[in-house]
């Protein structure tokens, strides 16, 4: 598990061009600056937001990725949710820490939320 | 001169993203509020508008993720995201990297701010600049709180960052302006998106509108997130503006939860 280097290799695609280039001519070579394991390197290649999510990936992080490889948004929350029930609750990172989709953390509950106008929400 | 303007309000990628799916009455209500927040900060003839944000991974990373960090640069690029997927163009934006030493040097005095030279907008800052100074004509100096990398900046010091933007400003000649965005309720970016707990979104304002310090930095990071999702951590930002604007009214103009913009929408302002 590197999620460290996940992410950081993430975070500089999302704001450098220059990565951005690179990643698209060889993105192999990219990923090599980093220390990734095999799983991650699939993931990453293989643009699987799911099993990214499921390792760790932040959002924030991770939906511009989804963008730079023209994933819609409702593809991107659909892969995300299809991510988890594939691999199973997100491994580390900061949604294993507050809990998500339903996933309790440190065995609180997870609140009731106001979801009116979620029927309108898939997209959102 | 002083503090002339500080306010509060939204910066959700989807507002001007994804502004073509939203209900279109929904959406021209909160452009309004943006419009009216405009012209009052407009009314102030600000020499700088110092935002506080809660940036996204775009500057900070946990290689070396401070706790605060201010803009000391002549300029700033931004958005970094796609201008399509945000729907605003990258631009370059005016700064002042003089001032921003001295807003710094006062801030030392009692908050551990970094500064950077460098610094590029993600939409934490571009959304709002996009409404409130669309021609990109004013000074922007631009500050972030940590709100996205756990340890997160704890709330009380977000109070006391405001309180020392607010001496610093009251000792440069300028008249500088103040924006915290972000929150309230959300779980951006994740598969819990659509959610909006307005209730809590409600108090939340209530606090801020009260300058209830207590109140508003008893809202640790496991409460925060039970109520308001991962994106209530960016309320940090809400906090600072109370602790910048303590003895003057606050005004909440604008709520409204959208859904398609997966965040409950608040503007307001102090009367300076």
């Amino acid at each position: 598990m590197s999620l460290y280097y996940v992410q950081k290799f993430l975070y500089n695609l999302n704001r450098d061009d220059g990565v951005q280039a690179q990643f698209r001519a060889d993105p192999r070579a990219v990923l090599a600056e980093y220390d990734l394991t095999e799983e991650e390197i699939e993931a990453l290649l293989g643009s699987d937001i799911g099993l990214l999510f499921h390792l760790g990936v932040n959002g924030q992080i991770l939906m511009h990725f989804a963008a730079f490889e023209q994933i819609e948004w409702a593809d991107y929350l659909r892969l995300m949710k299809e991510g988890i029930e594939k691999h199973g609750p997100v491994r580390e990172g900061v949604y294993a820490v507050t809990g998500y989709g339903g996933v309790p953390a440190r065995g609180e509950p997870v609140p009731t939320t106001d979801t009116a106008e979620s029927g309108k929400g898939a997209m959102a | 001169m002083s503090l002339v303007f500080a306010g509060i309000c939204p910066h959700a990628p989807g507002i001007t993203g994804r502004a073509h799916l939203a209900d279109p009455a929904a959406k021209d209500r909160l452009y309004g509020a943006f419009d009216q927040m405009r012209y009052a900060l407009e009314a102030t003839k600000p020499d700088a508008l110092v935002v506080v944000a809660a940036e996204h991974f775009a500057n900070f990373f946990m290689d070396n993720m401070p706790a605060f960090s201010i803009g000391m640069a002549d300029s700033y690029q931004g958005p970094i995201e796609d201008p399509d997927w945000l729907g605003i163009p990258t631009t370059m934006v005016p700064g002042n990297a003089e001032l921003s030493n001295r807003l710094v040097d006062e801030i030392l005095q009692t908050v551990d701010v970094g500064y950077a030279q460098e610094w590029k907008f993600d939409h934490g800052i571009a959304v709002p600049l996009n409404f409130l100074t669309p021609r990109y004509d004013l000074a922007v100096i631009p500050a972030n709180i940590n709100c996205q990398g756990p340890p997160l900046t704890p709330p009380h010091r977000a109070w006391a960052f405001g309180e020392a933007l607010r001496r610093a400003a009251e000792q440069v000649p300028e008249r500088i302006a103040l924006v915290g965005t972000g929150g309230i309720s959300h779980w951006p970016a994740t598969p819990d998106s659509v959610k909006i707990n307005q209730e809590w979104d409600r108090q939340i304002l209530d606090q801020w509108v009260a300058g209830d310090r207590q109140a508003l930095i008893a809202n640790d990071d496991v409460s925060s997130y039970l109520q308001g999702g991962q994106g209530a951590f960016e309320i940090r930002t809400h906090i600072a503006i109370a602790g910048a604007t303590q003895g003057y009214e606050r005004t909440v103009t604008y709520y409204e939860p959208i859904p398609m913009f997966a965040v409950g929408c608040a503007l307001g302002w102090a009367a300076i």
